[in-house]
């Protein structure tokens, strides 16, 4: 079990590493930082005293390592917008996302297992159909457009629901409900086949037989087993929708992370689009790597990958 | 008298008999497939369909509602905030969203196979180096790269296609790499090998036409992803740029006015949850149909 999680653990800093290079290159697509800090207006003179000032004169691979080497100090410079520094923005936003995040992943918990469960239970029944109907409109619904759908119908028409801001707890809602739909499917899916494998188990005939109810049966039994791939999928799916945020932050003018980015990067400020890119891979890798060592702890089997 | 069957008989339908007749015995595949033919006919005659030009301006006839809701059949689902017919905007928007959708899964499809295929089929450091770049790929916030690189290189049609192209590949790297993993180990591709057919050889004639099935629900997948995050980079004003008729960026135009008119939000969004459903049923299809183990 060490050996393993040591080896995923050192899989996980080779991903980091890699995500911070390319994250800090991406500065470098637009040819001259200077020049897009500077501005159209600027004359030769003020670019050259951005590049030095910003140390942009330095061999690429000498600003990325020094980068870095800040980074894991958690300083990521200074935002050209806000002349802060940025793991203050980033730390100031990060309670909101993370506030949705963990909002939206109960959501589609609270939805997609009992979905799941009871539609494994009545295969092709109406619930197993409306269930199927909810997870393949979820993946074809886009994000940003539920979001103005519910604005609409909660905010202008019944006006029960604040339509953007964060101060009070309505206010993450309908963000929620929006970002949790999203998960739902894959939870869905996954509780339903886990349940339909688990239940046509030896183990579970056998409970039958012995006379447990069947309620018993089927939580005590059943989704116990079938529920440990599906913890691991949540992990997964946080990470995914921390990152995914961005597009719900933007409908709500939820004032988190994403928004802070999506603001960024219409501000051409560098700095903080590179580190809160870094920020989001880090939230991913670290929840892939928790699930694999769950999965690994719960089911020795997966030791061995 | 006979004493032989037919040949067909002892046959029964070819593979490929069989598979057709699945397919069209699928609801949900025939239901997509059919309303994604319709949309492409739409998108492929938008020029003799259109009733206007979608970049015409009107200042005049800003906003008329549509027909629906009290317009008339001039302006059949009504105009934008700058006057432009609305159902012409929405017919060009079906080039656009379909245009990008099959030219990123083209592009992602291609690194995306050669990688996973490669991986599959040789194995060991090969495997490990493509297993670790999809984990790096998976790492990357999808959205947040894509605006960002689109912010610095400028939003256009072929910078939104080739971010999304270089950035969706992973799903074709996984599935393929697992399907080639399962081919890998048959006897055919064996007994190719043994009669010394070359390695290139091997994949495109041995390996290929078996994984095929597999690369095609993955290529319907991915089209719809691409053209639902096209749809909001371009809702978030980072994507296609105006004029151009983007359904996206139709909803981004309309979400000001959203309070008064809904419609201009609803309508393009509503055009691309059918366009997008209508990929992914046909799609899920299609995995039913090809892979009878993955029924259920």
């Amino acid at each position: 079990m060490l050996r393993f999680i040591l080896k995923r653990l050192g899989l996980a800093l080779l991903v980091a590493l890699t995500v911070s290079f390319i994250s800090f290159s991406l500065l470098f697509l637009s040819g001259d930082p200077a020049i897009a800090i500077a501005g159209e207006s600027a004359n030769a003179e003020d670019v050259a005293a951005i590049r030095a000032l910003y140390g942009f004169d330095r061999p690429m691979m000498v600003q990325y390592g020094d980068w870095l080497w800040h980074a894991l100090q958690f300083d990521f410079g200074v935002s050209y917008y806000f002349r802060l520094p940025v793991a203050d923005l980033i730390a100031e936003r990060l309670s909101v996302t993370m506030t949705l995040g963990v909002c939206g992943i109960v959501f589609a918990l609270l939805i997609a297992v009992p979905l799941g469960v009871i539609a494994a239970i009545r295969p092709n029944s109406l619930i197993d159909r409306i269930a199927l109907f909810l997870s393949v409109a979820g993946q074809a619904m886009p994000s940003f457009w539920f979001g103005l759908i519910l604005i609409v119908i909660f905010a202008i028409q019944l006006r029960i629901l604040p339509a953007s801001g964060a101060d009070t707890w309505q206010h993450f809602i309908m963000p929620t409900i929006v970002l949790g739909y999203y998960a739902m499917p894959a939870i869905m899916r996954l509780t339903r086949a886990g349940m339909l494998e688990v239940l046509s188990a030896d183990y579970i005939r056998t409970a039958r037989a012995k006379g447990a109810s069947e309620g018993r049966v089927l939580f005590k039994h059943a989704l116990r087993n079938a529920i440990i791939p599906v913890v691991s999928l949540a992990a997964v799916q946080m990470g995914f929708m921390l990152g995914g945020s961005i597009v719900v932050e933007s409908v709500f003018a939820l004032h988190g992370a994403g928004y802070l980015a999506w603001e960024s990067i219409g501000r051409n400020d560098l700095p903080t689009v590179q580190a809160l890119i870094l920020v989001f891979a880090l939230f991913y890798i670290v929840f892939t790597f928790l699930a694999d060592v769950l999965n690994a702890w719960l089911d020795p089997r997966m030791r061995s990958a | 008298m006979t004493a032989f069957p037919d040949a067909l008989e002892i046959t029964g339908p070819t593979p490929g008999q069989q598979l057709r007749r699945r397919m069209f015995g699928h609801q949900g595949f025939m239901i997509g497939a059919v309303f994604l033919v319709l949309l492409v006919i739409i998108a492929l005659l938008a020029p003799v369909l259109a009733p206007h030009d979608p970049y015409a301006q009107s200042l005049s006839n800003r906003m008329v509602r549509p027909v629906f809701m009290g317009g008339t059949w001039e302006h059949p689902l009504g105009t934008d905030h700058l006057g432009r017919d609305y159902l012409s905007r929405l017919i060009y928007g079906a080039r656009v969203s379909l245009m990008i959708g099959a030219v990123a899964a083209l592009i992602s499809g291609t690194i995306g196979t050669a990688l996973g295929v490669a991986a599959g089929y040789f194995g060991g450091r090969v495997d490990a180096v493509v297993t670790f770049l999809i984990n790096v790929r998976l790492a990357m916030p999808v959205v947040l790269v894509a605006l960002a690189v689109v912010a610095i290189l400028g939003g256009s049609l072929s910078v939104v296609i080739g971010v999304l192209g270089l950035l969706l590949w992973d799903r074709f790297a996984v599935v393929m790499r697992a399907s080639t993993l399962q081919i890998r180990g048959r006897e055919f591709v064996a007994a190719a090998r043994a009669v010394g057919c070359s390695t290139p050889r091997i994949l495109l004639s041995e390996i290929m036409p078996n994984i095929v099935n597999n690369l095609i629900v993955v290529v319907t997948l991915e089209m719809a992803h691409a053209i639902l995050l096209e749809a909001a980079l371009s809702f978030l004003g980072v994507g296609v740029q105006p004029p151009t008729p983007s359904w996206g960026l139709m909803v981004s135009e309309g979400k000001n006015m959203m309070l008064f008119e809904p419609w201009l939000v609803l309508i393009p969004g509503a055009v691309l949850f059918v366009l997008v459903l209508a990929i992914n049923l046909m799609g899920d299809g299609l995995r039913d149909v090809t892979a009878p183990e993955n029924r259920n």
